[in-house]
């Protein structure tokens, strides 16, 4: 699509620590705004570009974009880019009052930037022209593209689900032994489809544990607030050292209450996030899983009907017919398409084996970091707490004597 | 693994693999489960040797908690024998009546509630064939003279303990006697034999110990009758309604006249509340005391230190009503405790699981070094959930204390409520020594204007007369009987404000060094895997 060279395919460098010399391209997701009212409300970011890329205009760009602008850039490069793993979105909401909660929104603009982020540094998806409309346009331009979108691009649910439901079929019908001749079916790509599907089931577990954490954090906290409040109201009814006992401890738990919303929101934001994303992922996965059952299938149709068309050649070859020429033509514009239908799912197998790779190095690394926050933030917990309980005792021990 | 119908096996699944999961480090055996009765769940808890010292405040432990790092296991050891060990002295924390320093440390009075024994009661009227009871073997061990053994056991009945019970409440007006337990009938029909037999037997334990932990009361011989008499238990006054009813028609003229034994009034009678039943006169008058005392109508003599005393009444019904008003929040608390146990216990089984699926399934490398940080993430997940656990049985051990001192402000308001049945005894014949009085005055006067006097008149002045000085007789007695009660509440406010102080400091202390103790623990567990992961903080995404 463009004529630069790129420095390696795989080795890139951080988008955020740039180098005078060296191509970079570096994006971030800011200041979400409400606007509008009522039910015509949404959010818009600020996207800044920071590059020294030629095709883009100027060093810095600052552009306004609301949600279902990331949606088409995704489509868009869903479309162009098969058989690359494109970063997940962060889905809709669903739930009305929670769609403008300061959490839901940090959230969001925290899985777009990181969203944004991935592209940008992806070798090949960097090159893309949506992206560069997607950073540079202006709003009305960028309006434009998304009003075109809805219809031509977009497929039904229907039919993702079809394909879903075929590919699941076929990894069940490997598991039970059948086989049907209109999939794919080598053995290490079996593998990887019902790694795929598996991997799933359980991260998904996973994940709803480690939300429902987050809330178990929260309502610890504010049992842990109740608590001290009540057991300050109790210190009230002494007016000794029993009492003075009791609202030190009532105050210490609605201190230590605090510390447990905090790393509530921490978990959210730097465990639970990273593991909804890594869903997330995977599903992205299975998105091109279907995108090359398609392209298989398509691919086993024109052969077939190549073949066809071959058979009613040689019959006319041999007829002496006058739609000869005509088939041949035909022939000649199938076994073109044909060529192309099986680059197309060459590339597609290509480039998934590369993205594989890739997926599984960024997941370990993503998951280490998300890992490392877990273990520090409860560490970080779990001391606060200790020394706030030990920092009573001195003073119990003075009420005691 | 699609695993969402299936949550509630996956639960109790999650529960057993827990329990069966191979730590890398040996873990204290937290098995207790967190509701489980205290006195019961202590038999799982480590502990080393018992400090000499247990029932003082622990100076001990106190050092150790000064002492820089891991104080915790210190700290434990010294708080559990402290709690969970059986109760050598009378001095033991779960009731009242244990001093921080004992009275005389060499008395001993244990008693152990066990073995529920079906057994037959033989009809004796109409309804043929016999209804069954439950006897519980109970079994004391002692050194108090009062009792002619040391070691002895006897069978009794839930009935007995009531029996027990209401004598005790009546030789011990103005006592902060503990209650009883329930007699819970909806409980027994509705709970699992088994169920409902081990949670009487425990209650009941419980309640005869702390009847054994109260200084006076252990020594009464309706306890010790209770404890040591072979056979059915001789502490029976009739209970049959029929009879008391009768019984209180009876009573009336020997209440006016004073015709018991010797004429003289029994100060026993007087000494006691007007029950329902037996005092038809005393419980009619008493009430029209009390009515006329509302209306405030006869200003009794008996009333100088009421305000101090009300005050002291607001304070305690205060302080009653936070403590419910904790305890139910203690109650919340410890379920939230429970509760981000189990998330995190079930977190860390979901990565367990990931980690095999992904070590299974590696193809590459990264995937290797994704699974070993997993797993380190998935163990410390249910390491710090056991300890969850633990923290959480601990917890539940010491708040017990303001769930048990709710009972012991019941046994206090009785104890005012017999002060004030008391006072109205004494207010209900004070008043009627004042209409005697003026009835006399009366008649004498009448009588004084006839001359020679009128022989019906003069008779009635002298019965008049006779039954002033019985009722003078019966005043006297009581206001003696209010006069003990008093001093009993007194004594015994005394003791509970002592009492109430040491053990809320005592649960404090308890409460806090739990709560940090487990803290220090977790963020051990949490600080190794943060280093073990500190690798992946340099790379920020």
């Amino acid at each position: 699509m463009n004529t630069m060279q790129r420095s390696g395919s795989g080795s890139l460098q951080s988008p955020r620590s740039p180098s005078s010399q060296a191509p970079f391209l570096s994006v971030s997701v800011t200041d979400p705004a409400k606007m509008g009212n009522g039910v015509q409300a949404y959010i818009s970011y600020k996207v800044i570009t920071k590059t020294n890329l030629p095709e883009y205009e100027g060093n810095e760009k600052i552009v306004i974009r609301r949600y279902s602008d990331f949606v088409w850039l995704h489509d868009r490069l869903f479309e162009k880019y098969k058989g690359i793993f494109i970063p997940p979105l962060p889905e809709k909401s669903t739930v009305e009052k929670f769609r403008f909660s300061a959490e839901f929104i940090e959230m969001r603009r925290q899985a777009l930037d990181v969203f944004v982020n991935r592209i940008a540094s992806h070798h090949e998806l960097r090159q893309s022209d949506d992206l560069r409309i997607f950073l540079q346009a202006d709003e009305q331009t960028m309006d434009r593209a998304r009003f075109q979108e809805t219809g031509i691009f977009k497929k039904k649910p229907a039919d993702l689900i079809q394909i879903f439901k075929d590919v699941q079929s076929k990894v069940s019908d490997v598991v039970l032994g059948k086989e049907k001749p209109v999939e794919e079916s080598t053995p290490e790509y079996e593998k990887m489809k019902s790694y795929i599907f598996e991997l799933e089931d359980h991260l998904a577990e996973a994940q709803k544990h480690a939300y429902r954490l987050v809330k178990r954090h929260r309502e610890l906290g504010e049992s842990l607030s109740e608590f001290g409040k009540a057991v300050k109201l109790l210190g009230t009814c002494d007016d000794d050292a029993l009492g003075k006992a009791f609202s030190e401890l009532g105050a210490k738990s609605e201190i230590i209450s605090i510390k447990l919303q905090k790393e509530a929101h921490h978990l959210l934001m730097n465990f639970e996030e990273p593991l909804k994303d890594y869903v997330r992922a995977v599903q992205s996965i299975k998105a091109t899983i279907a995108e090359r059952a398609i392209a298989f299938k398509k691919q086993c149709e024109l052969a077939e009907t190549i073949k066809f068309k071959e058979i009613d050649l040689n019959k006319y070859r041999l007829t002496r017919s006058e739609k000869l020429a005509e088939a041949e033509r035909e022939y000649e514009m199938l076994k073109a398409e044909g060529e192309e239908t099986s680059r197309r799912f060459d590339t597609i197998v290509r480039l998934m084996n590369e993205e594989i790779v890739r997926f599984q190095e960024q997941k370990t690394s993503d998951m280490g970091l998300a890992f490392h926050e877990f273990a520090k933030g409860q560490a970080r917990l779990s001391n606060g707490i200790a020394d706030a309980w030990r920092s009573l005792l001195p003073k119990l021990e003075a009420h005691s004597s | 693994m699609m695993g969402y119908e299936n949550q509630e096996s996956h639960l109790y699944a999650s529960k057993e693999e827990m329990e069966s999961l191979v730590l890398d480090d040996d873990s204290p055996n937290g098995t207790a489960h967190p509701f489980s009765d205290p006195l019961s769940s202590s038999s799982s808890l480590p502990f080393a040797e018992i400090p000499t010292d247990q029932s003082q405040t622990p100076n001990s432990s106190f050092n150790s908690i000064l002492e820089p790092p891991s104080y915790a296991e210190a700290i434990f050891r010294s708080f559990d024998a402290d709690h969970s060990f059986p109760q050598l002295n009378g001095a033991h924390d779960h009731s009242i009546a244990s001093p921080s320093s004992p009275p005389s440390s060499d008395d001993f009075l244990t008693i152990t509630v066990s073995d529920p024994q079906k057994e037959q009661e033989l009809s004796n009227s109409l309804v043929p064939g016999g209804t069954a009871y439950v006897t519980y073997l109970i079994t004391t061990r002692t050194n108090l003279p009062e009792f002619d053994g040391t070691e002895f056991s006897v069978r009794r009945r839930f009935r007995d303990v009531v029996t027990l019970s209401d004598r005790l409440a009546e030789s011990y007006r103005g006592f902060f006697i503990p209650l009883r337990p329930d007699k819970s009938v909806v409980e027994s029909q509705v709970m699992q034999k088994q169920e409902f037999l081990e949670q009487r037997r425990a209650a009941l334990e419980k309640y005869l110990r702390r009847l054994a932990a109260h200084p006076v009361i252990r020594r009464s011989e309706e306890l010790r009758m209770f404890l040591e008499a072979n056979g059915k238990l001789p502490l029976v006054r009739t209970t049959d309604v029929g009879s008391r009813m009768l019984d209180g028609a009876v009573q009336l003229p020997k209440q006016i006249f004073g015709e018991t034994a010797g004429g003289m009034v029994d100060a026993n009678e007087v000494a006691q509340p007007a029950k329902g039943g037996r005092d038809l006169l005393r419980i009619f008058r008493e009430l029209k005391q009390s009515v006329s005392n509302d209306w405030g109508g006869v200003k009794p003599p008996v009333v100088e230190e009421d305000k101090e005393l009300l005050e002291k009444k607001q304070k305690l019904h205060d302080f009653e009503q936070q403590l419910s008003n904790v305890s139910q929040q203690a109650e919340a608390l410890v379920k939230a405790q429970q509760d981000i146990g189990e998330t995190m216990g079930q977190m860390g089984l979901a990565f367990v699981k990931l980690t095999k699926f992904e070590t299974e399934r590696a193809v590459y490398d990264s995937q290797r070094t994704r699974a070993a940080d997993m797993k380190n993430v998935a163990t410390a997940s249910v390491k710090a959930s056991r300890l969850y656990r633990e923290l959480n049985a601990q917890t539940v051990k010491h708040l017990d204390k303001l769930h048990e001192y709710l009972g012991v402000m019941l046994s206090v308001n009785n104890a005012f409520s017999d002060r004030s049945s008391a006072l109205l005894t004494v207010q209900t014949l004070l008043s009627e020594l004042s209409s005697l009085n003026s009835r006399i005055e009366k008649l004498e006067a009448a009588a004084s204007k006839i001359f020679g006097g009128d022989r019906s008149r003069i008779r009635k002045i002298e019965e008049l007369k006779e039954t002033h000085r019985v009722t003078e007789d019966a005043k006297s007695s009581a206001v003696r009987e209010y006069e003990r009660i008093k001093e009993n509440n007194k004594n015994e406010l005394e003791r509970f404000e002592k009492e109430r102080h040491d053990d809320f400091l005592g649960m404090l202390r308890g409460f806090i060094v739990n709560q940090a103790g487990y803290a220090e623990k977790m963020a051990n567990v949490w600080k190794t895997v943060a280093e073990e992961t500190s690798g992946y903080a340099k790379h920020g995404s």
